[in-house]
């Protein structure tokens, strides 16, 4: 028995701020300390409050620590540790109470949140089996191999009203019925873990936090449809969560919970994984199967779908990671209790990814049906630097920029969509006055140019040719006409691509055009940038009345163009600057402005 | 995403191609086996020049045209050697909204480079990568293994002179 637990975050983002030096010093510091054999260091998935990482939370007093640094672990373990007293200047300020701590559920971030699909994340090691199965792990499994029909495990996720979370929407118990219904013989079930959408990582926090979640739930899936076999197909960008995998998967088999006559049934069931290699389309489905298959990631014509014809030409769920996330609950639980969260036609939760121009970067799960507003400026904490919130941007490549004046529509699939965006796979990124509208569906679309297979030329040709549009607006040199061709363009792309992606590829730039035309306008007829982003519209100028003539920028600048003499106000030549901007972040004195 | 074939000479070992038929040969029964066998490659190598997929081809008995499709579909297949410090900068949205295009900027003035080149002494290539995750630290680059966030552009000479 261990009297005190010791968790560090060993997610993505506390990883890359430094946490496996903080657990080797935890383990240096208890060995020296004597206390080795009476505190444990378990590494741990994504709490969720990523800006604050590394995290640290010390149980049985549940204390918060936030940014911690190798240096502090010394006094976390002889101060608290050892002598019982916490270390109040490195808690999270906000679970500092006059004598006491308060928990996490009363702080602002934790608050609105309801957290099912990410239930054990940052709670149990996700490199340990028997971790998963005290939290109830594999018990869903149980009762669906012992005590349900697969028709009754279709019903109950039929039920419960779980849509896909990949972002299309698309109701799992329909598509698993689809697959159950084809003719006996090789079925498959594969996730979709090619979280490809910038700024959403969900799922992989799923991955690396509770990686046998994934597991079960593609179990029952194989029980429901009738499929032995099942393939992950990760994205090679994330090691941790591969790794992970591999190991859940290994412990799993060794427990007989993937393998040959599962709990003594006659079901067999094996996972692999497949490891992708860095194209966005494959997170469309047909493109993952043809991956899978070993070729080129492209796209295949729908019908035949996949529950009919998938896989390797045979019938295929396939389902993203945070849907999976929410299978054993909902058989545990009931359909019932799945079903009272949530809006009419959305139920349950949905996690995002906040990030962006927003003080609490990190994963949040909140019910359907919560608003925008909550989720930014309750959960979120804000926009930093007492900027103003401009728009957020939902959906990825594939969705749109929400403005302020729908800040108070509730968050569901069909809310998002009328309001001409995407719940997308939850990436939820902020944006404020100092963006750029037109920037931003520039970067969307060089994305997409970048990542369009070529397979179909409404989306190879039109993506290319509504960059160039956006290029030369940001450039100074588009027309009123541009605006209506690129409209056109938008649409017509829409109705003829092939697969999701390229019929999402115009959301970023109608959803722009249709909440921030006078932005478009600006760049069009005033020839001016009011964010100040596109380069080539701005003009950067010294304010003689702030200017002391300290020669900082002068000598700072590139290319020579700043002129002046000591303690006078220095002048900028506009044809030698090249707006690099350094003269900005050197001036001490706010002299230097945009324009 | 730069894919060009390599201009530089093909310094395989002997060892090197004994490991990859070893690969070819355990894998090669597996359904979709040519993914993991590229990635398998590239891990041996560090690249997959046309040598390497010529292997490939004639080990599986499949075109070489239908290798070389793969290997230049999928960004994280090169078909260039890499620098001995590879540094990725994140251009996602959320790195890309903090600052991460003038980090990338930077870089290239720095290191007379472009998005998918290596220096001419072979000690940096620079990439833009699709976010890595850490959006809570952004803007972000790694290099090698090593995660930097919170950059400004001031920061890349410090960090670069890490690795000189």
């Amino acid at each position: 028995m261990y009297r005190s637990h010791v968790l560090v975050c060993g997610g993505t983002g506390c990883t890359s701020s430094g946490s496996a030096r903080i657990i080797s010093a935890f383990e240096k510091e208890l060995e020296s300390a004597g206390l080795a054999e009476e505190v444990k260091v378990i590494r741990t998935g994504c709490f969720g409050l990523c800006a604050l990482g590394p995290i640290v939370v010390v149980y049985p007093e549940g204390a918060f620590y936030s940014m911690v640094k190798p240096e502090d672990v010394p006094e976390i373990v002889e101060e608290h540790l050892l002598k019982g007293r916490i270390v109040k200047r490195l808690l999270y300020s906000e679970t500092v109470a006059e004598n006491s701590i308060k928990s996490l559920g009363e702080t602002q971030f934790y608050k609105k949140q309801l957290r099912v699909a990410l239930r054990n994340c940052g709670v149990i090691n996700p490199e340990d089996i028997n971790e998963y199965i005290a939290y109830d792990g594999y018990m869903a499994l149980g009762k669906v191999l012992t005590e349900m029909t697969p028709e009754d495990v279709i019903k109950c996720i039929t039920d419960s009203g779980l849509r896909g979370r990949g972002g299309g929407g698309f109701p799992t118990g329909r598509k698993w019925a689809f697959a159950a219904a084809q003719p006996k013989g090789v079925k498959y079930v594969c996730c979709n873990a090619d979280e490809g959408d910038p700024g959403a990582f969900m799922d992989r926090s799923v991955l690396e936090g509770d990686p046998h979640v994934v597991l079960e739930a593609m179990a029952i899936a194989g029980y429901a449809i009738g499929a032995q076999q099942g393939y992950i197909y990760v994205r090679a960008e994330y090691p941790i969560a591969v790794k992970r995998l591999e190991i859940a998967i290994r412990q799993a088999r060794e427990l007989g919970l993937l393998g040959q006559n599962i709990f003594g049934t006659d079901f067999s069931f094996d996972v692999d994984i497949r490891l992708g290699a860095g194209a966005f389309v494959c997170g469309e489905e047909t493109a993952l199967m043809t991956s899978i298959e070993g070729h080129r990631g492209e796209p295949r014509p729908r019908p035949p779908f996949p529950a009919v014809k998938g896989l390797f030409g045979k019938p295929t769920v396939l389902n993203n990671v945070e849907t999976y996330a929410n299978i054993p609950r909902i058989i545990l639980k009931g359909a019932d209790w799945f079903a009272s969260m949530g809006t009419e036609k959305s139920k349950g939760t949905k996690v995002f990814a906040l990030g962006g121009k927003i003080h609490n970067t990190g994963l949040v799960e909140v019910p359907m049906g919560t608003t925008l507003r909550e989720i930014v400026e309750e959960i979120g904490g804000g926009i930093p630097g007492g900027k103003k919130f401009k728009a957020a941007q939902t959906g990825g490549p594939s969705g749109g920029c929400i403005p302020a004046e729908h800040l108070d529509v509730p968050i569901d699939y069909d809310n998002l969509i009328a309001i001409g965006s995407m719940m997308g796979s939850g990436g939820l990124i902020v944006m404020d006055e100092d963006t750029c509208m037109v920037d931003i569906a520039k970067f969307f679309l060089e994305f997409t140019v970048d990542e369009s297979c070529g397979k179909c030329t409404p989306c190879r040709v039109g993506t290319k040719r509504l960059y160039e549009m956006l290029d030369k607006i940001t450039k100074g040199k588009g027309t009123l006409e541009d605006l209506d061709r690129m409209e056109a363009l938008c649409y017509y792309i829409k109705e003829n691509a092939l697969c999701g992606l390229g019929q999402t590829a115009p959301n970023p730039v109608l959803s722009t055009l249709r909440y921030f035309r006078e932005e478009y306008l600006a760049h069009i007829v005033d020839k001016r940038c009011p964010a100040g982003v596109c380069k080539a519209l701005l003009t950067i100028q010294i304010l003689p009345d702030k200017c002391k003539g300290c020669t900082l920028c002068a000598r700072n600048c590139p290319t020579g163009a700043i002129t002046g003499e000591l303690k006078k106000p220095h002048v900028i030549d506009p044809d030698k600057c090249v707006k690099c901007g350094v003269c900005m972040e050197k001036c001490r004195f706010g002299a230097i402005v945009k324009k | 995403m730069s894919n060009k074939i390599s201009k530089l000479p093909f310094k395989g070992t002997a060892n090197q191609e004994r490991e990859l038929h070893e690969v070819i040969a355990r894998m090669r029964n597996q359904q979709g086996a040519l993914m993991p066998i590229l990635q398998a490659a590239q891990g041996i190598y560090g690249y997959l020049p046309i040598e390497v997929q010529r292997i490939i081809a004639e080990d599986l008995d499949v075109p070489l045209e239908e290798v070389y499709g793969v290997a230049t579909f999928y960004s994280q297949f090169t078909l260039n050697p890499k620098g001995e410090n590879k540094i990725s900068v994140c251009l996602g949205t959320a790195c890309y909204v903090k600052g991460s295009g003038e980090i990338f900027a930077r870089l290239q003035e720095k290191l007379g480079i472009g998005n998918g080149e290596c220096t001419a002494d072979g000690k940096f290539s620079l990439e833009a990568c699709r976010c890595i995750g850490a959006c809570g630290l952004a803007p972000v680059m790694t290099i090698n293994d090593e995660v930097y966030g919170r950059l400004v552009p001031d920061d890349v000479d410090e960090i670069l002179a890490k690795y000189q």
